[in-house]
């Protein structure tokens, strides 16, 4: 298998990583929102948070895709198919990282809300200076275990044709008669993305602020 | 004679059906350290987190210096509720200590004293911390000042947290159990913190099963059992003839246990 055919799959994983990376942060941003929805004890907000994150999770990831990719174009939003699959990605992983969130929160101990209750912390200084951080450091290796879900799942934006490693690896396979040798480059190249996010996760872990060292 | 730092009136607490607290009545002389003992399960921890308004009492009444902590008698003799701005400032002259030190771990030692100066009082940064480290300094933790609590000893996280109760100059210390998470080596250390405290004449409510401290450093004694507050006196009334027969029972478990020499 010559470089060129290699270098096309590296050029290809910028889609890969670049549309990862958006729907993890968008994800994010939302489900802060949903996990603190979750957590209102309000009905009204809980309740379709609850109903958002069953859907999501409910339903395959790749059929919400070409939901989303064929819904917008009938409601009247033209939007480019690389906008569909951020919008399905964000939307999928942030019912996820709620749940992740949720159990962060809960997870903060007891006592380390007493303990800023009693220096005279209002709920919102207690929420901002003690419940988020630490519930950060709880589920940050949850995070990167979903950012590494992400990574994968994002080979099936090649359905709404986006051209990303797996849809490139599919395109130069067929053109080239080498699917062994394309398709072993493929998995080797989501190897290292991967391999690459779960040091840079270790190394974030342990370079928050009172990490155990 | 002088008001108390915290009365206590028919306070009773329950936990659903379940009444951990009844009838308890308790005064806390200023100045002075004030020692709940009793068994496990005996309601004492309880008792002291109410004081701290951790716990809502069910009945009963608390005042701080003379001002209602929590719950008030209105006119018609009802009990009710206090805004949470006036809660707040009641237990502003209240600083409290836990069992499990409740360190913020995302903070360092420095940080975890000078937190509450920063965000609630508003201080600047630069005197915020010049105050915090006065406090590190006292309980012995200048050159720790840097560490997070993950690179402190149990006895040390005990002592940064003493220090960040200290920093907002609280009129009243409480200590729920400060020793008991700690390896037996380093209970000394945190009991000398307080006992400098006592010395200083901060007034002092400790729940604890040191004895020989209760013995040697309070001077004032209350048994519990079962949720009921037996008996209130001096070390010397409560060590010497314990006339309670639950009281000498109790005792005669530490006395066994090589503590004899302080009776």
């Amino acid at each position: 298998m010559s470089f060129k055919l290699f270098s096309l799959l590296v050029q290809a994983s910028v889609w890969t990583i670049g549309i990862s990376a958006i729907s993890i942060a968008i994800g994010f941003l939302i489900a802060l929102g949903l996990s603190a929805a979750l957590l209102s004890g309000k009905a009204l907000y809980r309740k379709p948070a609850e109903f958002f994150i069953s859907f999501f999770r409910g339903v395959p990831l790749l059929v919400q895709l070409l939901l989303i990719y064929n819904l917008l174009p009938f409601i009247g939003l033209n939007v480019p198919s690389i906008v569909a699959a951020i919008i399905g990605m964000s939307l999928c992983t942030a019912a996820y990282q709620a749940e992740n969130l949720r159990g962060g929160f809960e997870s903060v101990p007891k006592g380390l809300i007493e303990a800023a209750d009693m220096v005279g912390f209002s709920p919102r200084q207690v929420f901002v200076r003690v419940k988020v951080p630490i519930a950060l450091r709880l589920t940050f290796p949850a995070l990167v275990n979903e950012a590494i879900m992400i990574l994968k799942s994002s080979s099936l934006v090649s359905v709404v044709g986006i051209v990303e490693i797996t849809r490139m690896a599919q395109d130069l396979a067929s053109s080239t008669y080498m699917p062994i040798e394309i398709f072993s480059s493929a998995a080797l190249i989501y190897l290292v993305i991967c391999w690459a996010v779960a040091l840079a996760g270790r190394f974030g872990e342990r370079s928050l602020p009172g990490a155990a060292k | 004679m002088t008001l108390p730092a915290i009365s206590v009136r028919s306070l009773v607490k329950r936990f659903g059906t379940a009444t951990v607290l009844q009838d308890i009545d308790l005064d806390v002389p200023e100045g002075k350290v004030s020692c709940l003992i009793g068994p496990s399960g005996s309601g004492k921890s309880t008792l002291l987190r109410c004081l701290a308004f951790l716990e809502e009492a069910s009945e009963g009444m608390i005042t701080v210096n003379g001002e209602a902590l929590g719950f008030f008698e209105n006119a018609k003799g009802e009990r009710e509720r206090l805004p949470a701005g006036q809660i707040r400032a009641v237990r502003a002259q209240i600083g409290m200590v836990f069992q499990q030190f409740n360190l913020w771990p995302h903070m360092t030692a420095l940080g975890n004293v000078s937190e509450a100066l920063k965000t609630v009082h508003k201080v600047p940064k630069a005197e915020a911390e010049e105050r915090a480290m006065v406090q590190l300094a006292k309980v012995g933790l200048a050159n720790r000042a840097g560490h997070y609590p993950s690179q402190l000893s149990g006895g040390q996280q005990q002592r940064v947290a003493i220090a960040r109760a200290l920093a907002l100059s609280p009129k009243i210390m409480l200590f729920d159990e400060p020793t008991s998470a700690l390896d037996p080596e380093l209970t000394g250390e945190v009991l000398n913190v307080m006992r400098e405290l006592a010395a200083e004449g901060m007034t002092m409510v400790v729940v604890s099963h040191e004895i020989g401290f209760a013995a040697t450093v309070g001077h004032q004694i209350s048994f519990l059992d079962q949720g009921r507050l037996l008996f209130t006196g001096a070390p010397s009334e409560i060590f010497a003839k314990p006339r309670h027969p639950r009281l000498e029972q109790f005792l005669d478990t530490y006395l066994d246990r090589g503590a004899s020499m302080l009776a």
